[in-house]
């Protein structure tokens, strides 16, 4: 997976842009979340979106697809949600593993068939009829980014529902509803299935609270060390969350990247809650700080009154090339409201631009 | 490119960089319960919210690290460390700083790494329990991203000599970075500071041992950082506190100068060493550096010292002597040793001792401020004691300011009653000021936010750290006259040239001023100034901000002092750059070997329509005119501006086009009535280089040089330049005699005559604006000649462009192919190469231009210039050379050594 790395030094990547946007247009009921294998489960499961990877995996390849043909060079897998502390909503931490092998199996296969021009996804085999997972292909049978023209599958890690610095209780600021090791073993139960299940890195995303995306750093390195395989490369990507410049856990921009600096990452960044008009300072400082990769994929601006996101595909585009051409980028793409047609502005907008060149690290004090 | 230094780097909420400006880096020691009985029974009797406002007084008197210790074996160190962590992580005020993990229970260090999301300090590891044990605590640390103290501790025990020191160190350095991938910034030695004076003689080299250890280990591993708990040094003086701060003062003014980074002390009770009575810190010195101290003789001085000071009684260690000095010197003294206790008094005593409230600020109080930045400067005063001296001038302000007040509601007062307008109140001018992003000084700015405030200006004051856009979106906001940035670091230099330029991209139009300790009238001049086009200036003080701001906002000087300021800023911008280039310069032979790679074997020169001369008497102005480049006429008039857009400039607009109008009247009456001709001459002759600088024309048979071959001489440029880029000189462009290819030179003149009479007709109707006016005009004509024979030479003449098509627009951009360049000029700076040019164009007669003995054209509308035809040849600058190349250019041109140097000055150093 060195490929990923030499694809940056020549050009910009494109991630891909909102998966749940795209989840809602197809107006799924209760019944489709639930497919076949949960046709009997004991709660709602509707608003799961990453349970589709195992209940509708066609829709989820299918979106991926319509990113890939956007433009998008990195696509993430369906996972934000998928550990144990934020499948608690619908009890389904049992099936944590399973839904990241799932996914990474989706946007693997959406690859294969972008780029073999492979029939239709419905004629596949459905994801749901896998057997156990443990089964499956690691990521070494599969073939590798070389081979896949400059497409990478990233793992998403989200932020999870319970975060590590903040206390819920106004009253006690002492207390945390979640421990350090609980947050660590959710989070290494999905990176494994991620890792078996065939990503190309490892992207923890819209970071709030920069500790819970410590404990999946801690994660992520233990596993490699447990089980001795080759490291895959990590993407970092923090969330501004207003105005005042800090992250939801009150970090200046500066303190985050040196609290995730030991990650060695392939890249850092910013995504979600800002839209690129107010991202466009952080973006820029992290330029001058960052002595990995850079990455950015805003939102389509800011929520509207109805809590639509309404900035026109060209607009964030624009946004997007400016930036680029101030050398500040080296991986753009959007967040919450974006569309193929926003990916694929942005990817037209950045095409001939060059990339953030990476500084210079010196190891001498001169 | 950026570029990204191997500084240490912790974080709390916000970042903490280690740089080598910083100084020393304070870590907060009163949150341990080993160290502070206080924080010790807080701790016990489960009081974790006092136990906080522990905490926070340290981060208030200064702490930069906050260490927090909970080692007691009445006390379940994990749960304690976990349950104040979590509470000092909900605290933003204190959880800015970073956490410095302090236990020697690795599992209670892990239990605090587990709740900071911040780059913590663990304090510390070792290989007491050999190396495999230390690996494996090192990797974990790792995991958690967190820098490690690392004791000068081995198997064998506790490192006390410097040698013992400096072994462990290195190779646990060698452990830590090569084994398991520790960067060296991120390791931080503690060499084990051990009492000394205790009466036991092998005691007493422990201070130096640290010191040189330190020294030492800085050399070999220049990365690292060095701690370590100072008070352990004085441990045999307990209960003399007086002496136990005089010892600590004096070690770490030494063992930081050794280079000692950081250090757990209590900072707020340091004394400052300059303010040490002398008696007592030489005896501190003799001690701690082990000096004068055989048989103990140093140590026993010392203690009978203390003995005095304790007999004494603590109350009467006070030093009161200062009391008696004058009124200035107290404010001094209580604004350098952060005493509050006389403030008041002294500052009353002060306001009615100077004429107006004002002047006590602006005089004994900015004069102890600039003692307590000298003294922060060298290094004798740490930045908790600065913040102390902040809050004395802050309360003696306090008690200014109603008397302030009360002098501008006397004012405004005073103008009701006499009916006169008070601009003070009708809508102060308003100033923004701010410490830029990164930075936490604001003394310097808080002073200039007063004085300025106290002249009547309206102040807002964004504080410190304060990001670009925040910065400029409150400038807005505030509807500020004037930004007004400090900083006291490096790197705050860079900040503001980027606010600076940012504010460009923002269309503001408010001058900046930029101001603190590291910035400078060179830099602000170098970098800052060329970012942005409506003024910045530099302030060099508070004092001067006043006036500073008065030019600013008044109408009529603010232009002229933007004018000047900007005049002073751009010489010294190119002194700067000039001075740069020289360290820059290569051998001239060297210089010569990077020549313009030319392929001639695939060049084809055009051959002329002809060789030798050509002459155009009387040219038609008419059509010259349609040439001319309007932007220097502008320039000529002080009017500066893109043409034709200045035509419509808001402010020079209607100026511009009256002049723009008034030029063109003259111009067709200069036409019609044929005020003035129009004469130029042009040749073209073979020619062919050396290879190196010399280009050897064919003079025609009957040209003053009958025939012979006339050598013209360029310059090179000597500055060394990236990869790739040659260093060029003219005769690269011209084909070199060995490649056997008949290579072309031409050369022209253009002169504009008839103007003398009417110079004197409107000299004699005292019309200087037409004089002026047709001075520039014929200027204008001149170069435009230049511009239309040019074209005519590419097109038609030598003709080796004929299918150009250029408007003139894109002439003025010097769009096309091959260049014209002036003896004289940037590219071929010797004016005395004139003399060969006029020579082959047929001298004074043919050309209708005398040159003077200092090479200047006469009439002084005139251009001449040699024409070259290639390609890739392009206008440049010569820039500076040295005096190899000045050597060998006098030999080519049958000079003296000192001609050369005389006509060459300009290129030379």
């Amino acid at each position: 997976m060195s490929n990923i790395k030499q694809e940056l030094q020549k050009r910009i990547l494109i991630i891909d842009g909102a998966m749940g946007t795209m989840i809602q247009r197809h107006k799924l009921q209760e019944a489709d979340y639930r497919g076949e294998r949960f046709k009997n489960w004991h709660i709602d499961v509707k608003g799961n979106n990453d349970l589709l990877c195992i209940t509708q995996p066609h829709i989820i390849k299918g979106i991926h697809k319509q990113y890939l043909e956007a433009g998008a060079d990195i696509i993430e897998t369906n996972t934000f949600n998928s550990q144990a502390i934020s499948l608690a909503d619908y009890e389904m931490e049992s099936l944590a593993y399973e839904l990241n092998v799932a996914a990474a199996k989706c946007a693997r296969e959406a690859v294969a068939e972008f780029l073999n021009d492979l029939p239709d996804a419905s004629d596949l085999p459905d994801a749901s009829d896998l057997p156990d997972a443990s089964d499956l292909p690691d990521a070494s049978d599969l073939p590798d980014a070389s081979a896949s023209g400059g497409k990478y599958v990233a793992g998403a890690i989200g932020p999870m529902s319970k975060t590590l610095s903040l206390s819920p209780d106004v009253n006690n600021p002492g207390f945390r509803a979640v421990s350090f090791d609980e947050v660590a073993n959710a989070y290494y139960e999905q990176v494994r299935g991620l890792v078996e299940g065939g990503v190309d890195l490892l992207l923890i995303e819209t970071i709030f609270d920069t500790l819970n995306c410590k404990a999946a750093i801690y994660a992520i390195k233990k596993y490699f060390k447990d089980t001795g395989k080759p490291e895959l490369p990590i993407s970092i990507s923090g969330t501004i969350t207003d105005a005042s410049g800090r992250t939801l856990s009150g970090q200046t921009l500066e303190a985050f990247y040196i609290s995730v600096m030991h990650a060695n990452p392939l890249s850092v960044g910013l995504n979600c809650a800002l839209g690129a008009h107010e991202m466009r300072p952080h973006i820029e400082e992290l330029s001058q700080i960052a002595s990995c990769y850079v990455s950015a994929y805003p939102n389509a601006g800011l929520p509207n009154a109805m809590g639509e996101y309404d900035e026109r595909p060209e607009d964030t585009g624009h946004y997007l090339e400016e930036w680029a051409q101030e050398g500040w980028v080296n991986i753009v793409g959007g967040c919450c409201g974006t569309t193929p047609d926003h990916i694929k502005h942005i990817a037209e907008h950045v095409k001939n631009l060059k990339p953030r060149e990476l500084p210079v690290v010196e190891t001498e004090l001169v | 490119m950026s570029v990204i230094k191997p500084y240490s780097r912790f974080s709390g909420l916000e970042p903490l960089i280690v740089r080598p400006e910083t100084n020393f880096v304070n870590v907060g020691e009163r949150t341990n319960v080993t160290g502070s009985k206080k924080f010790a029974r807080l701790i016990k009797e489960n009081k974790y919210e006092e136990a906080l406002s522990v905490a926070r007084q340290q981060v208030e008197s200064g702490a930069q690290i906050i260490d927090v210790n909970m080692d007691d074996a009445l006390l379940d160190g994990v749960e304690a460390m976990k349950t104040f962590i979590n509470l000092l992580q909900s605290e933003p005020d204190i959880a800015k700083i970073p956490v410095m993990i302090d236990s020697s229970k690795f599992e209670i260090i892990v239990a605090g790494l587990k709740c900071v999301q911040g780059k913590c300090i663990v304090n510390s590891i070792s290989m007491k329990e050999g190396e495999a044990k230390f690996i494996e605590q090192a990797e974990i640390c790792k995991m958690f991203g967190a820098a490690v103290v690392v004791m000068a501790f081995d198997e064998a025990g506790q490192a006390d000599t410097k040698q013992r020191k400096v072994e462990i160190c290195h190779r646990a350095y060698k452990i830590l970075t090569e084994k398991v991938g520790f960067a060296p910034q991120d390791i931080i030695f503690d060499p084990n500071i051990f009492a000394v004076a205790t009466g036991l003689e092998e005691h007493n080299n422990y201070g130096v041992d640290f010191i040189e250890a330190t020294a030492e280990i800085k050399k070999l591993m220049p990365l690292v950082k060095i701690s370590g708990g100072v008070s352990n040094l004085s441990f045999s003086f307990r209960g003399n506190e007086h002496v136990r701060e005089a010892m600590h003062s004096v070690f770490l003014y030494h063992a930081i100068r050794a280079g000692m980074d950081m250090g757990i002390v209590n900072a707020g009770q340091l004394v400052v060493y300059d303010e040490i009575e002398p008696e007592l810190r030489q005896l501190c010195e003799d001690v701690i550096l082990n000096r004068n101290n055989d048989n103990n003789e140093a140590t026993e001085k010392l203690i009978a010292f203390a003995e005095t000071v304790k007999a004494k009684g603590k109350v009467e260690v006070k030093d009161e002597k200062w009391r008696a000095a004058s009124v200035e010197e107290r404010l001094k003294h209580s604004l350098v040793n952060g005493i509050t206790d006389y403030i008041d008094a002294d500052t009353e005593e002060a306001r009615l001792k100077y004429p107006r409230p004002l002047d006590v600020i602006e005089g004994p109080l900015m004069d102890g401020m600039n003692v307590v930045g000298d003294l922060f400067g060298s290094g004798k005063m740490f930045l908790p004691q600065v913040v102390k001296s902040a809050r004395v001038m802050k309360k003696s302000v306090a008690v200014l300011t109603p008397y302030i007040e009360q002098e501008k509601e006397d004012r405004k007062n005073a103008h009701i009653a006499a009916g006169t307008i008070n601009e003070e109140s009708a809508g102060a001018a308003k100033i923004l000021l701010a410490t830029v992003k990164g930075d936490v000084h604001d003394i310097g700015k808080n002073i200039v936010g007063v004085v300025l405030g106290c002249n009547g200006y309206e102040i807002k004051d964004l504080g410190v750290m304060v990001a670009t856009d925040k910065i400029l979106d409150e400038a807005e906001k505030f509807g500020a006259d004037i930004i007004g940035l400090s900083g006291l670091i490096t790197p705050s230099l860079d900040e503001m040239v980027h606010v600076a330029h940012e504010m460009k991209r923002r269309n503001m139009k408010q001058p900046l001023l930029i101001g603190g300790a590291t910035t400078s009238r060179m830099h602000t001049a170098v970098k800052i100034a060329p970012q942005y086009d409506h003024g910045v200036v530099h302030v060099l003080d508070a004092s001067r901000s006043v006036t500073v701001a008065g030019s600013l906002l008044n109408k009529e000087q603010k232009e002229d002092f933007l004018g000047a300021v900007k005049t002073e800023y751009q010489q010294l911008k190119e002194d700067f750059e000039n001075k740069r280039v020289v360290k820059e310069l290569l051998p001239f032979a060297k210089a010569q070997e990077n020549k313009t790679k030319i392929n001639w074997s695939n060049y084809q020169p055009t051959v002329p329509t002809f060789t030798g001369t050509k002459q155009f008497d009387n040219y038609d102005l008419a059509e010259i005119r349609k040439y001319i480049d309007w932007q220097p006429f502008f320039i000529a008039w002080e009017l500066h501006g893109k043409f034709p857009a200045i035509l419509s400039d808001a402010v020079v607009g209607a100026e511009a086009t009256k002049l723009y109008n008034d030029a063109n009247t003259l111009s067709d009456k200069i036409v019609a009535e044929q005020w003035l001709t129009a004469k130029g001459t042009i040749g073209f002759w073979g020619a062919n280089s050396d290879g190196k600088d010399t280009i050897e024309v064919k003079a025609p048979s009957n040209s003053p040089q009958g025939g012979g071959l006339v050598r013209l001489e360029f310059l090179r440029q000597q500055i060394k330049k990236a990869a790739g880029q040659p260093n060029v000189s003219l005769a690269d462009f011209i084909a070199p005699a060995e490649v056997n290819v008949q290579d072309y030179l031409g050369a022209f003149s253009v002169t504009i005559k008839g103007i003398e009479e009417h110079i004197k007709r409107f000299e004699a109707a005292h019309d200087d604006y037409n004089k002026i006016m047709l001075q520039a005009l014929a200027d204008r004509l001149a170069e435009a000649f230049a511009e239309v024979l040019h074209e005519r030479t590419r097109k038609e003449f030598w003709g080796y462009a004929k299918d150009e098509q250029l408007s003139n627009e894109e002439l003025i951009k010097e769009q096309y192919t091959g260049i014209r360049p002036a003896p004289g000029y940037p590219a071929c700076p010797d004016h005395t190469e004139k003399y060969k040019l006029f020579d082959l164009l047929g001298g004074e007669e043919a050309t209708g231009i005398h040159l003077t003995e200092s090479l200047a054209m006469y009439p002084a509308s005139s251009v001449c210039g040699w024409y070259i035809a290639h390609p890739e040849s392009k206008y440049f600058g010569v820039g500076k050379i040295e005096k190899d190349q000045l050597k060998d250019y006098a030999e080519r041109k049958g000079m003296s050594l000192e001609e050369a140097t005389r006509w060459l000055r300009p290129v030379l150093e």
